[in-house]
């Protein structure tokens, strides 16, 4: 009985029993049918949500105020980037994806440069620097009409047993994501860091440094969206990051990831994408119009964090 | 007196002046801002500093300085409001399709919606949630509702408000008149009454005003109640000067309010605001974002890098001038 008790005290397991009932509401709906599918289906949309919210998570744990808004226009130039090098060429699919990485790094990179020299609150920064990446990218990326490689396209749509490559790839990478908040030097820095960042810096956090790998980490992770992205959905686009900016966010604090930063939670932004995946997916079956999907959408947002309820205050 | 105290002494008056001198400047980094923006297009462009020049370039300062407000209240409780754009885009297509049609029941829901903020405010203050997370939750739903209201663009703003944001005063032009309005009564409300001095209290020491007796849970209230209001009027702002409404028409409110707010010294923790800086920092905005960039030849790709560019020089200017001052 300990464990089960231990369970149900992981902030993340309700975003995971959130996903499990809408799913159960949709199969009971469809009366059993495209159970598996669905999951299928999610699994692949929650990818992009979850490489996106875990970079997210980690500006976030950096304490208040932190926060990347640059990522929708990131994730829109990274997509230009790698279709414009792979250019539809199998053989440059590695090239292009390096392409998209180094792009995303250089606007992580870029936004933590304002934050640091104009000591701007981060929302602004990587707001005003959101305004100019999606110029480059308009301009960039006009007319762009390049498919992406057939192997780049295949590889983001390869399933095993019904189960998306790029899920399984993505859960080994969130492990990874855990381990390096937990176990290594960088995200206890960056817990420490948003804890408290005075303290972190007493006792020899290189506080700089560490907001600029985090900042440069989630403008890669950004990169990455973008590239796979262009290769899921057949094409770059300059909206196509658009859904992430919120998205990313409402992974993070429907994972159970403080807004007041020092506080993460990985495998909650897993357990929150395919929740609001699902949700969508439910939405739809119920042949439900935009308005009244936009209009559920927020209100189980809203009621989920009710009912999970905020964590007490720590002073 | 000996010489080392009269000495000690003038050090102390030299501080506290040197503080005082800091604190000015700081609260004249706003207008700085917005005089560096206006010397910018005046270089550019001198016809653009003329009557007809602000009215074309302030078109649509009224609903951000408005909306910039509403977020500023929020911010004074230490909270966010992600939902504003959406909640102005809602208030717009209830403008233009009840409030004509059936004015009764536009001003019912459109006080209906100030009652669901003061309820957040309070779900907020008693379920102790993150504001960012319940707000990013009601922008779809006020997103929602403005698609059912208004499927398609369209609607017709009612005639009132058209001719009332028509309104072409003498010699200055209606905005710059509108701002000065807004600004002169919510710096009275906020800054000299003594509840708005427990409004901010509330985000710069909630533990503090609790012991002294002061209710939370109604100075959230208020403060989101307040927001609600200023998000009607932006909407109705809005829809007086495009006329007709669009479900997505206020989605870029939400991060031009909190910009605004920000650009006019406002703070995100503790309770510090300004509402004549909120104000100064949305008209900064409105003139970055305003019409002016079409005819400096900035070709319409670059125009969205321009406003981006804007907000960093101005920003890059403030850091050049508090380092002075140390």
């Amino acid at each position: 009985m300990a464990s089960l008790q231990t369970l149900i005290a992981k902030p993340w397991i309700w975003s995971f029993l959130g996903a499990l009932l809408v799913w159960l509401a949709t199969v009971a709906f469809t009366g059993g049918y495209g159970g598996g599918g669905m999951i299928t289906a999610a699994l692949s949309l929650a990818v992009f949500t979850v490489i996106v919210g875990v970079g997210q998570m980690f500006v976030i744990t950096l304490g208040p105020g932190n926060v990347d808004l640059s990522l929708p226009a990131n994730i829109g130039l990274a997509s230009a980037v790698a279709m414009k090098v792979m250019d539809g060429n199998d053989a440059m699919i590695v090239v292009g994806l390096l392409a998209a990485l180094a792009c995303g790094m250089a606007v992580g990179a870029a936004n933590y440069l304002l934050i640091w020299a104009l000591r701007i609150p981060p929302i602004i920064a990587t707001l005003s620097a959101s305004f100019i990446i999606q110029s480059i990218d308009i301009s960039y990326g006009r007319g762009l009409q390049i498919k992406p490689p057939p192997g780049f396209a295949d590889f983001t749509n390869w399933q095993i047993l019904g189960i998306p490559v790029l899920a399984i790839l993505t859960v080994l990478f969130t492990v990874g994501a855990a381990i390096a908040l937990q176990r290594m030097i960088y995200g206890r820095s960056v817990l420490a860091i948003g804890q408290n960042i005075r303290a972190a810096w007493l006792a020899g956090v290189n506080v700089g440094r560490v907001r600029f790998l985090t900042y440069t980490l989630s403008g890669m992770l950004g990169g990455l969206d973008g590239a796979l992205l262009a290769g899921y959905f057949r094409g770059a686009n300059v909206d196509i990051g658009n859904e992430y900016l919120l998205a990313s966010i409402a992974v993070v604090v429907i994972g159970g990831t403080s807004v007041a930063g020092g506080k993460a939670n990985v495998p909650g932004v897993w357990g929150a994408a395919l929740f609001l995946v699902l949700l969508l997916t439910m939405l739809n079956t119920f042949g439900v119009s935009a308005g009244v999907r936009l209009l559920l959408t927020g209100l189980i947002i809203v009621g989920v964090i009710t009912v999970a309820g905020g964590q007490k205050a720590l002073r | 007196m000996t010489a080392a105290a009269i000495e000690n002494q003038l050090k102390g008056a030299s501080t506290r002046n040197a503080a005082a001198r800091a604190r000015m400047l700081r609260s004249l980094l706003p207008a700085l801002s917005l005089a560096l923006v206006l010397l910018a297009i005046a270089w550019l462009n001198p016809r653009a500093i003329s009557y007809f020049g602000f009215s074309l370039m302030l078109n649509l300062a009224i609903p951000i300085t408005l909306a910039t407000i509403a977020q500023m209240f929020v911010i004074a409780g230490n909270e966010l409001d992600l939902s504003i754009g959406t909640f102005v885009g809602f208030v717009g297509c209830v403008t233009a399709t009840w409030l004509k049609d059936a004015p009764l029941l536009g001003i019912v829901v459109l006080a209906g919606s100030i009652g669901v903020y003061a309820l957040l405010g309070a779900l907020i203050h008693l379920r102790n949630l993150p504001s960012i997370v319940v707000t990013l939750g009601m922008s779809f739903v006020w997103q929602g509702l403005a698609i059912l209201i208004l499927p398609k663009p369209g609607g017709k703003a009612p005639d009132w408000l058209l001719s009332l944001m028509a309104f072409k005063p003498p010699f200055i032009p209606f905005p710059i008149i509108a701002a000065l309005l807004i600004a002169a009564v919510v710096h009275f409300g906020l800054m000299r009454t003594s509840y708005g001095v427990i409004l901010r209290g509330s985000g710069g020491n909630a533990a503090a005003l609790k012991r002294a007796g002061w209710s939370l849970l109604k100075t959230k209230i208020v403060l989101f109640a307040l927001t609600g209001l200023f998000g009607v009027l932006s909407g109705m702002a809005l829809i007086g000067i495009t006329t007709s409404a669009d479900a997505n028409i206020g989605n870029g409110y939400t991060l031009l309010a909190i910009a605004g707010v920000i650009l006019g010294g406002g703070e995100f923790v503790g309770g510090r605001v300004s509402p004549i800086g909120a104000v100064l920092g949305a008209l900064t905005l409105a003139l970055a974002a305003s019409p002016l960039l079409t005819f400096m030849h900035i070709p319409p790709d670059w125009q969205v890098a321009a406003n981006g560019a804007i907000l960093i020089i101005v920003l890059a200017a403030r850091v050049l001038i508090s380092r002075r001052e140390k």
